[in-house]
């Protein structure tokens, strides 16, 4: 039943907010601290279990992976309604520190990345599998 | 009769949102095939339509929500609003490779702190340089260098003024911006390819938003790796922000 796919998703999104608010309270701040991380990883290790257990099949697979799909989707969404006119509006000191905070990380993250090369000698240009067959050639 | 179907439209938002997202993709999809040969991805023309569209939408509201504040469109904020962003993101999960995953957690982690510190020094420093010699201010606007939600948190709690907290709010929508726009762009330059290195660029890039979209412009198979680490980065700058940062910062102003 493609629900009981769809339904996982959901109780491991709901644990994640769930133990990533407690974490947050007993840290002390307001927020909510890497909810959607832990449920991420509350799926994997789903996944990894009920797939040794035999307890996967496709359908309910899809349940997971239609959402998986919709993502950029979503994500175009997300685009549509960020408040565009004020973050154009925040005047230089906004600007300037976006950008060179920005383009410090971006530094940061070439310099880390190209350490990666040395220990890695596996061919960079293999394709990376992945497992959603409703994006084989979506994107 | 366009009444009728404005009512109908505004009545099911969320599939008006469907029909209107998938159109925006549809479209992205032709001009990145015809003008550009491929070159330009599908996904980060849609990103920018989306952008575009925004900030139309808020230049005819007035309001905070982009395309999202008129009344025909309001199912656009239910479709890509925190819940169902985060459900997608999660999904995503479900692709990923736990050995990639574990293969990258230590740098994961070490790129999730310098994500929350670089930008932070950065932010203060040009806050200072601007006048906002505070520790207040400049512990505000550097936070919200970090993301426009750790701006804010911070900024409540150690009390900063509501302009400085505006100024903060802007600070990190610009960087999500320039992350959605400039990761496909950069790509090559940032070296992302591999998991690990969209795990990388996650623990730095911060704004889920901005990773979020970001990756999926430059290759949908990396979105799982980088929002993985990405997710973590605004609790810890929350958890950061009001408290150790705000006190170095004090230490050093005095």
């Amino acid at each position: 039943m493609i629900i009981y796919g769809t339904a996982l998703l959901a109780v491991c999104h709901l644990l994640g907010i769930f133990i990533g608010d407690l974490l947050g309270q007993a840290l002390g701040v307001k927020t909510n601290v890497g909810g959607v991380g832990i449920a991420m990883l509350l799926l994997i290790f789903a996944r990894l279990y009920m797939q040794k257990k035999d307890m996967l099949p496709k359908l309910t697979e899809l349940g997971v992976e239609y959402w998986g799909a919709m993502y950029i989707p979503v994500v175009v969404a997300m685009a549509a309604q960020q408040d565009m006119v004020s973050a154009l509006r925040g005047g230089p000191v906004a600007l300037l520190s976006a950008i060179a905070a920005v383009g410090t990380c971006a530094v940061a993250i070439a310099v880390i990345n190209r350490m990666e090369r040395p220990a890695d000698d596996e061919p960079v240009s293999t394709p990376m599998l992945h497992d959603n067959p409703l994006l084989a050639d979506a994107e | 009769m366009l009444e009728i179907l404005e009512k109908a439209a505004a009545l099911n938002g969320l599939v008006t949102a469907f029909a209107v997202v998938g159109f925006i993709v549809l479209v992205s999809g032709q001009i990145s095939r015809r003008l550009t040969f491929g070159r330009v991805h599908g996904s980060a023309i849609a990103i920018v339509i989306g952008l575009a569209l925004a900030y139309w939408g808020g230049t005819q509201t007035g309001g905070h929500k982009g395309l999202a504040d008129m009344s025909l469109f309001g199912g656009i904020g239910l479709m890509g609003g925190a819940m169902l962003r985060d459900f997608a993101i999660v999904a995503t999960a479900f692709e990923v490779q736990a050995t990639e995953a574990r293969k990258a957690g230590l740098i994961g982690v070490v790129a999730l702190l310098l994500g929350t510190v670089l930008p932070f020094i950065v932010g203060a420093a040009i806050a200072w340089s601007f006048g906002y010699s505070d520790a207040v201010s400049m512990t505000t606007i550097g936070a919200g260098a970090v993301t426009y939600i750790v701006g804010p948190v911070t900024g409540a709690a150690i009390g900063a003024t509501p302009d400085v907290m505006a100024l903060s709010i802007a600070t990190g929508l610009v960087k999500a911006i320039i992350v959605m726009v400039g990761t496909p762009i950069a790509a090559k330059f940032l070296g992302l390819k591999t998991p690990r290195s969209a795990m990388v660029f996650g623990g730095l890039a911060g704004t889920v938003s901005g990773v979020s979209a970001g990756l999926a412009a430059t290759d949908r198979k990396l979105v799982p790796y980088g929002a993985l680490v990405a997710t973590f980065h605004t609790g810890l700058g929350c958890l950061l922000g009001p408290s150790l940062l705000f006190f170095a910062v004090k230490a050093l102003v005095h």
